[in-house]
């Protein structure tokens, strides 16, 4: 059998003598759609700024395809392609739609930290960045600073330079946060195409993309893992509904 | 341009190709062009020589063009305020002084075209040794560490004899008789025209760097760091390589400061020239390529113009300076581009009248501010100097009652009006910003 796209050993995260993360095991199957969830607090976000290097380590290993990665500098992890979105939106501000997802491009082609090439000649590299741009229906604001997007359209380009360079293991972190209903159903359309063949792990708190979209669910409580399984599985799970679910959303999940 | 003919021949396309390069970048050709004929307007035919306060001081904006345009690769490009960007201009005048005397005694056939690449080589060097602490950084630490790396080099200045030459710096003599076009380089002029040719290249390759993925990825980090980690990009380096890059073209500065002057002091390192950079970038503004040249001329023609009418000329420089930061952190290059979007609706007409409008009151305020200033400096320094001041033919007292109160009442008055000017112009702006919204919409 083939390792895991990603495996979290007992990993644990605390902030001075807050634990936040508790010894947390997870196995994430490669090609599967996995989400994360759990109420606010429970270290969802935490977990994946743990995964993607943004933050080290207190105890624990995580595993990429079978590679240590905790220790590793954001970019290192980038490299090794595992690439994330931010629940707070974070773009490239002043520069235009186009750039933004040619940036995200760069290092997957091979251009490091060139400054003998000339971008505007670069053909295949621009034309790889205009169809990602196609991909997350951005054609139309192509040379808007990305700044003046609309919401959505920055979550849509969040999403665009999250894939853009190739990377096979996804990171999204609320992606339909903020978005309206019919929003959301795009976000949710736009996710299913653009990472299809491709592992991807997504914190959200919408439950209706979550049993929409998810091979696996797992729920967070306060650092620890109480459920991870099918979504049909997690729905029926009477320990998920008394501690995260609830009975107010339990309609929902009807 | 026809694609017809493409194919048919080379030269059409090369034809074509040129023409595209006219049709876009003819600012920059027409200042080049216009760089290159300006020292014979004042070109004295009777004697048959050169005007040499003009010659240097266009000498002097060649310099500071290629040094504030390499400060904005930090400030603009990589959002890295630095307060120590003089070092990598004077440590390359240093190195071309040194190389120079030594190219002449050992015989070395070096030619001075070269000379800038010696400079910008000695530059590179010191902003990857530098650049090394400096760029572990970001934001104000990154500032700190060049206001370190600043006052640390300008005391080893005085501190090193045999490499800075001490307070008495290092001369060298620019006539090593090797040059590429059999030119002596006996005059400022021939000096001149180095200069403008290693602006010229030092401007298109600053410009064509902006283009590469280095340049972007220094956009990027400027942006949002956090985030070009995440597309795979270490900001240290990012910034690491902008800053030796950048170190490079301070460099060619530097070495032609020394080719011109034909003496290096610890002056270039200091503080002062520093703030000189970030002045001028900051006043063309830092958000357009073309600021920093903006900057540059004029900063070195209010030094050069204004330092001969009065003592007060760094007041002015920086009052300027305060007022662009306050009302137009753009800088005149973001003025510029603002009336951009009116220009194109062809409606900048319209904005004619209320320009006028603000022209009285602000001259008003700007001639009672300048009196406040001159008195104040007569009452002092000038009188100290035994100068007296003089406007045309009229001497006036600073002692006296009346300057003083003329003074006031222009600021005050003149304050007033200008302040009910700026209301109406604001309307007028914002009427003219609105319509071109309406029509775009429409559209």
């Amino acid at each position: 059998m083939t390792a895991p796209a990603l495996r979290l050993t007992d990993v644990q995260k605390s902030f001075g003598p807050t634990a936040v993360i508790m010894g947390l095991s997870l196995d994430v199957t490669a090609g599967s759609r996995h989400a994360i969830i759990g109420p606010n607090g429970a270290g969802k976000t935490t977990l994946f700024n743990l995964v993607s290097g943004r933050f080290p380590l207190s105890a624990g290993h995580i595993e990429l395809h079978g590679r240590r990665i905790d220790g590793l500098p954001p970019h290192e992890i980038t490299r090794r392609g595992l690439s994330r979105s931010f629940q707070v939106t974070s773009i490239f501000s002043r520069m235009s739609v186009f750039e933004n997802v040619r940036c995200g491009l760069l290092w997957s082609r091979g251009y490091r930290y060139s400054f003998w090439h000339l971008l505007g000649r670069e053909r295949a590299l621009n034309e790889a960045a205009e169809r990602l741009l196609a991909d997350v229906n951005l054609e139309a604001r192509r040379d808007l600073p990305a700044g003046l997007l609309s919401y959505a359209e920055q979550r849509a380009l969040e999403i665009g330079i999250t894939i853009a360079g190739g990377a096979d293991t996804v990171l999204l972190d609320e992606p339909t946060a903020g978005m309206s209903r019919s929003e959301a159903d795009h976000a949710v359309a736009l996710i299913r195409r653009i990472t299809a063949g491709k592992t991807l792990v997504m914190v959200e708190h919408d439950m209706s993309v979550v049993f929409d979209l998810a091979d696996v669910v797992t729920v967070l409580v306060y650092g620890q893992v109480i459920a991870s399984g099918p979504p049909a599985e997690i729905r029926a799970n009477r320990a998920v509904q008394d501690a995260y679910l609830g009975a107010p959303v339990e309609g929902a999940l009807a | 341009m026809s694609e017809g003919v493409v194919g048919t021949t080379a030269t059409p396309l090369a034809a074509g190709r040129a023409g595209g390069l006219v049709r876009r970048q003819w600012p920059w050709l027409a200042t080049l062009a216009f760089a290159l004929v300006v020292p014979w307007f004042f070109f004295d035919w009777t004697t048959g020589r050169h005007s040499g306060f003009v010659v240097a001081m266009l000498s002097q904006i060649g310099i500071m063009i290629i040094f504030s345009l390499s400060y904005n690769m930090l400030m603009g490009q990589a959002g890295l305020l630095s307060f120590g960007h003089a070092v990598l201009l004077g440590l390359g005048g240093y190195v071309t002084a040194h190389v120079v005397t030594a190219s002449k005694a050992g015989g070395l056939p070096l030619p001075l075209e070269i000379t800038p690449l010696v400079g910008g080589l000695g530059g590179l060097f010191f902003a990857i040794l530098l650049g090394y602490f400096a760029t572990k950084q970001r934001a104000t630490a990154f500032a700190m560490i060049t206001l370190g790396i600043g006052e640390l080099v300008t005391a080893c200045a005085l501190m090193f004899q045999t490499f800075f030459g001490g307070e008495g710096g290092v001369s060298t003599n620019r006539m090593t008789g090797h040059s590429l076009f059999g030119l002596s380089y006996s005059g400022s002029i021939q000096v001149y025209y180095l200069i403008v040719g290693w602006t010229a290249i030092s401007i298109v390759l600053m410009l064509l760097l902006t283009r590469t993925p280095l340049g972007r990825m220094a956009n990027a980090c400027r942006d949002n760091f956090e985030r070009a980690q995440f597309v795979g990009y270490d900001p240290r380096l990012v910034r690491f390589f902008q800053f030796a890059l950048s170190g490079f073209f301070a460099g060619i500065a530097g070495a032609l400061y020394t080719l011109t002057y034909e003496i290096v002091t610890y002056d270039t390192v200091s503080a002062p020239m520093s703030a000189n950079a970030l002045l001028m970038t900051y006043i063309g503004g830092v958000g357009a390529f073309a600021g920093p040249v903006i900057g540059a001329v004029l900063i070195v023609l209010l030094q050069s113009w204004v330092s001969l009418l009065s003592n007060s000329w760094l007041v002015y420089a920086g009052v300027l300076f305060i007022l662009m930061v306050t009302f137009a952190p753009g800088g005149i290059a973001g003025l510029v581009q603002m009336h951009g979007p009116i220009w194109r609706a062809g409606r900048l007409g319209r904005l004619a009248g209320p320009y006028l409008r603000l022209l009285p009151p602000a001259l008003l305020v700007m001639l009672g501010f300048v009196l406040v200033i001159e008195l104040c400096s007569f009452l002092t320094i000038g009188a100290a100097q035994g100068k007296s001041l003089t406007v045309g033919h009229v001497t006036i007292d600073p002692r006296g009652t009346v300057p003083w109160i003329a003074a006031a009442l222009l600021l005050g008055a003149g304050g007033l009006w200008l302040r009910a000017a700026m209301r109406g112009f604001a309307a007028a702006w914002s009427a003219v910003t609105d319509e071109i919204k309406a029509a775009g919409a429409r559209v």
